[in-house]
């Protein structure tokens, strides 16, 4: 890796050309990752000229990277594809498309501005910049939840990852975080490290689970635990974890309909390890302090059907939105942000134009108790080309066929039929303009029925 | 040959060896734990107290005041993190009001100023997330939040640049007097800042069956040093310490306390002082403070427990602390906790602190509970005070290099950023994106005189790992740090205390697999 700055340019990462940084951007995409890759990528396309991409890792293709099982790629590229592999080839479309990458860099602050979004980021290269960009594509991607924010009685010992730490520490710096493993909660990425950890030599004693259906897909249930024989304990969870320098033992507990431990249905595990997958986290903090008004479902950004923020040139993508379970979709999504983000500011070079005013008519998708959430929640129906798609979770699984009705008062918009749902498993719906044109107030209601 | 020995390197022996290093003085702090403040030094509400809680004739009551001005005196010195926020003290009805007024005539007997008592709807002005239940408070100005680690290590930091010599990883084992000084048996666990000790090693095969040549076994050795003077300062062991050269005089009795550590990115505006409930018996109740990082504590509950190691927190304990914290704060959110931990506070038998000399030249500064943190500074000037009385001659050292600078990037005022970085790279590169700590700060940290051994080591003092993804993120890359500077093998990098370790080996590595 070439060190430094050296005649005014910045090293951008590892195996990639230097760049000479400019002051102002048209675009700038937070996050190298999946989301932030196909957001520079599809704007480049839609005729912008000055992109940068700002990531803090030394490498493009964010938590990609450390995802070496496979599994990706199936719908977008029509192939299956490791994580590495399906970074590979965003990171290889870059080749040719002058979009500035500056890597091992993190953007501050966003102070937002109606003749140009305000940046502080900072490097040890590039130092301690402000820049400005017309438009700006959050992907800064998501975090685990922690052992705190779960409240798991117990010592302090060594030995508790969250899984995703233990997947870099295994896949990336070649590290075993130990040797007897118990996995709480099944989200697809402790689902994947429970497989993992068994390939590199470990023993996994069994996957917990607070709710009384797998947190992740179907098929990692499969793929992951019943092929290595990994039982999966579903209404349970830890209730106590011994051990002073290092974990020694964990007690398991079956839990009742109000998540309370049930007494004498204890299971001690004799385990060094304790990994956690209890859940992804949107990463916004950045998105908050600019001022974004926020979904406290999705822990994301507010967005309307084009990825759009509250703030207007200030676009989302990605798991920062809202936590994807197949990278397809982030990819999917967020060339629609970036194409999103490529019409805002050409519309803003455009002087003919007349600018877009603030308090343009929108339709709000509301739920009830049957959905957890829907992206976008907003949606311009005089922006959308033929139809929308409308992403959502379900809040309880369904085994029976069901159906997804959208309404506006007692009136059906449109309605799709599923033959399974769970919560795990993210469900996307295309609304057609023509159904939205016609609907009658400001609401939307989506819900999950019976078929008649 | 030491003239002085202090046992114990928690808040009160690290504050008397930086009293006794302006001094002409040889003097030894030992520690059996791989760093200073591992006992109830950091684990505590973090909270330099008013003052008026104590009665007025014990030495908590002498001692708090003085304590008090002295520790945002040092924190200011020192440049460690502190915040004087005020403190209120809730009351709920006309019993509680009334001892508000006790409070109130305790505090000023004990010197507290400014101290007001003040009708639940002024209260409430002030702090608008206070339960509209709450009658009426006692408005304490002259008390606040610090960073109680930093406080410990900074008083430790410059003893040891001024000659006091650190031991880490040392137990005592038992102390003797012998016609001119004490003879005293330590137990060295491991080289000095090594990786772990041989229970753990038996327990690791790892370390058993070291898979690299440059992983030593810790080796363990039975010494034994002497010191004309011993102060014990040995917190929650202060009575084993004093049991070794003095009939049994008081018990500790270990007190468990439980807290939530909250994000205050996520909780929003809570509290903007420290908020206790009116006092009982058992304690100063559960508090709702802020933290000098934005976060917010709550607890401590109060359990006497057996072990006096068990720092574990319990189910029971904390349904108990949520319960009672929104009694005073009802919409205080306990989603937005990111931690839940516990302290073992050294409560006693002796119910006041346990200052005395109980043997020929040997202090005891035992049991010293809360407001222990607070008192620290003016227990070691008794401390010093007692020496000099037992025919220590103290001559001040003509050069005492006191103070301490600490750069904190986000303290760097945004114009001076640019020019900063520039000429220090690694305060550029951001390693811990919760708190934005920086390269450059944990290699300033690694740096000075008592360099951190843990991932722990590190976040107590640069502050990596405090945040909402609790070190997810920067451990592994703390952990290279830690290697790269320390010249140590990553699976010798411990996670916190000695023994903790993090990774049991390399991938592909057969001695690992699980068979």
């Amino acid at each position: 890796m070439s060190v430094g700055e050296t005649n005014g340019k910045q090293t951008a990462c590892d195996g990639m050309a230097a760049i000479e940084m400019r002051d102002d951007y048209e675009l700038i995409v937070i996050g190298g990752g999946p989301a932030g890759l196909g957001a520079a990528l599809s704007a480049r396309e839609h005729g912008l000229k000055h992109i940068l991409i700002v990531e803090r890792d030394v490498e493009l293709g964010g938590i990609l990277n450390q995802c070496i099982h496979n599994g990706f790629g199936l719908h977008y590229f029509g192939e299956e594809l490791t994580g590495p592999e399906y970074a590979a080839r965003l990171i290889g479309r870059l080749e040719g498309q002058s979009i500035d990458v500056l890597c091992d860099s993190m953007v501050l602050e966003i102070i937002p501005d109606e003749d140009g979004h305000v940046l502080r980021l900072m490097s040890a290269e590039a130092g301690y910049r402000t820049v400005r960009s017309q438009a700006i594509v959050l992907a800064m991607g998501c975090r685990e939840r922690t052992r705190g924010a779960i409240q798991i009685p117990g010592t302090r010992a060594a030995g508790i990852f969250t899984a995703g730490t233990a997947q870099r520490y295994v896949n990336i710096e070649g590290y075993m975080v130990g040797r007897r493993v118990i996995i709480l909660g099944s989200g697809d990425i402790g689902l994947i490290m429970a497989r993992r950890m068994v390939l590199e030599g470990a023993k996994v004693l069994a996957c917990v689970e607070i709710m009384p259906y797998p947190g992740g897909l179907a098929r990692n249930i499969v793929q992951c635990l019943q092929d290595f024989d990994i039982p999966l304990y579903l209404s349970h969870t830890i209730t106590r974890i011994e051990g002073k320098e290092r974990v020694e033992k964990v007690t398991v507990q079956e839990v009742n309909d109000r998540f309370e431990p049930i007494d004498g249905t204890e299971k001690v595990f004799d385990v060094d390890t304790v990994l956690l997958s209890v859940g992804l986290i949107p990463e916004n903090e950045l998105s908050r302090v600019a001022g974004v008004e926020m979904d406290a479902k999705t822990s994301g950004p507010i967005v309307f059907e084009n990825g759009e923020t509250s703030i207007p040139g200030i676009f989302a993508c990605g798991n920062v939105l809202h936590v994807h379970d197949l990278v397809d979709y982030v990819t999917t999504e967020s060339e629609g942000a970036g194409r999103a983000a490529a019409e805002y500011v050409l519309r803003q070079e455009d002087t003919s134009h007349v600018r877009v005013c603030e308090n343009e008519s929108y339709i709000s998708l509301i739920k009830d108790g049957t959905v957890a959430y829907t992206v976008p929640q907003r949606i311009r129906v005089g922006r959308i080309d033929d139809g929308v798609r409308v992403f959502f979770r379900v809040k309880a699984p369904y085994k029976t066929p069901k159906r997804i009705v959208f309404r506006d008062g007692e009136r059906v918009v449109a309605s799709f039929r599923r033959p399974y749902m769970t919560p795990g498993e993210m469900e996307h719906v295309t609304l057609q303009r023509a159904q939205l044109e016609d609907v009658q107030g400001d609401d939307l209601l989506i819900s999950v029925e019976e078929i008649k | 040959m030491f003239d002085v020995a202090i046992i114990g390197a928690g808040v009160v022996g690290c504050a008397v060896a930086y009293e006794l290093s302006q001094y002409e003085l040889r003097v030894a702090l030992i520690e059996k734990e791989n760093d200073v403040a591992m006992g109830a030094s950091r684990a505590n509400t973090a909270i330099i107290h008013g003052g008026y809680d104590p009665e007025p004739h014990t030495l908590m009551g002498k001692l708090n005041v003085e304590g008090m001005h002295r520790c945002f005196e040092l924190c200011e010195k020192l440049d460690v993190e502190h915040k004087k926020t005020g403190s209120w003290v809730v009351a709920f009805d006309e019993e509680q009001h009334g001892t508000l007024q006790v409070l109130l005539e305790q505090g000023i007997a004990n010197g507290c100023e400014g101290l007001e008592i003040l009708e639940g709807n002024v209260v409430r002005l002030r702090e608008p997330n206070l339960s509209d239940d709450i009658v009426s408070a006692l408005w304490v100005p002259e008390s606040g939040v610090l960073n109680p680690w930093e406080f410990t290590l900074a008083m430790a930091e410059v003893a040891v640049r001024n000659g006091v010599t650190f031991m880490p990883n040392t137990e005592v084992t038992a102390l003797s007097w012998r016609e001119d000084h004490y003879e005293i048996g330590i137990r060295i666990v491991g080289a000095w800042h090594s990786a772990a000790d041989e229970d753990v090693a038996k327990k690791n095969a790892c370390l058993s069956s070291p898979p690299k040549e440059k992983v030593v076994m810790p080796d363990c050795r039975a010494m034994k040093i002497s010191a004309r003077y011993v102060i014990n300062a040995a917190g929650v062991e202060s009575d084993r310490i004093h049991n070794m050269v003095a009939p049994s005089a008081f018990e500790i009795v270990p007190t468990r306390g439980e807290y939530y550590l909250l994000d205050g990115t996520a909780a929003g505006h809570v509290v903007g002082s420290v908020i206790f409930p009116c006092p009982t018996r058992a304690g100063k109740g559960i508090t709702v403070s802020p933290t000098i990082h934005g976060d917010y504590l709550v607890g401590p509950n109060a359990e006497v427990i057996a072990d006096r190691s068990d720092t574990s927190v319990t189910r029971s304990a904390l349904l108990d602390i949520a319960e009672k914290a929104r009694r005073v704060v009802p919409n205080l959110d306990l989603r937005t906790s990111i931690r839940n931990f516990a302290g073992v506070r050294s409560n006693s038998t002796y119910e006041d602190f346990f200052i005395e000399k109980s043997a020929t030249n040997f202090i005891d500064l035992a049991a010293i509970k809360s407001p222990g943190l607070t008192c620290a500074p003016a227990i070691a000037r008794v401390a010093r005070e007692m020496l000099r009385e037992e025919g220590l001659p103290m001559e001040r050292r003509t050069l005492w290099r006191g103070g301490r600078r600490v750069i904190r990037f986000k303290e760097i005022p945004e114009e001076e950023r640019a020019a900063f970085v520039r000429e220090h790279p690694l305060y550029g590169r951001v390693i811990c994106r919760c708190e934005t700590i920086t390269e450059g700060e944990i290699v300033a940290a690694m740096k000075r005189e008592i360099p951190p051994v843990s991932i722990d080591g590190v976040k107590r003092r640069a502050g990596t790992g405090m945040g909402r993804c609790q070190g997810g993120f920067c451990g592994p890359r703390v952990l290279e740090i830690i290697a790269r500077e320390s010249g140590r093998d990553p699976l010798c990098i411990e996670e916190d205390g000695r023994g903790s370790v993090i990774l049991i080996g390399e991938t592909k590595d057969p001695r690992y697999r699980e068979v």
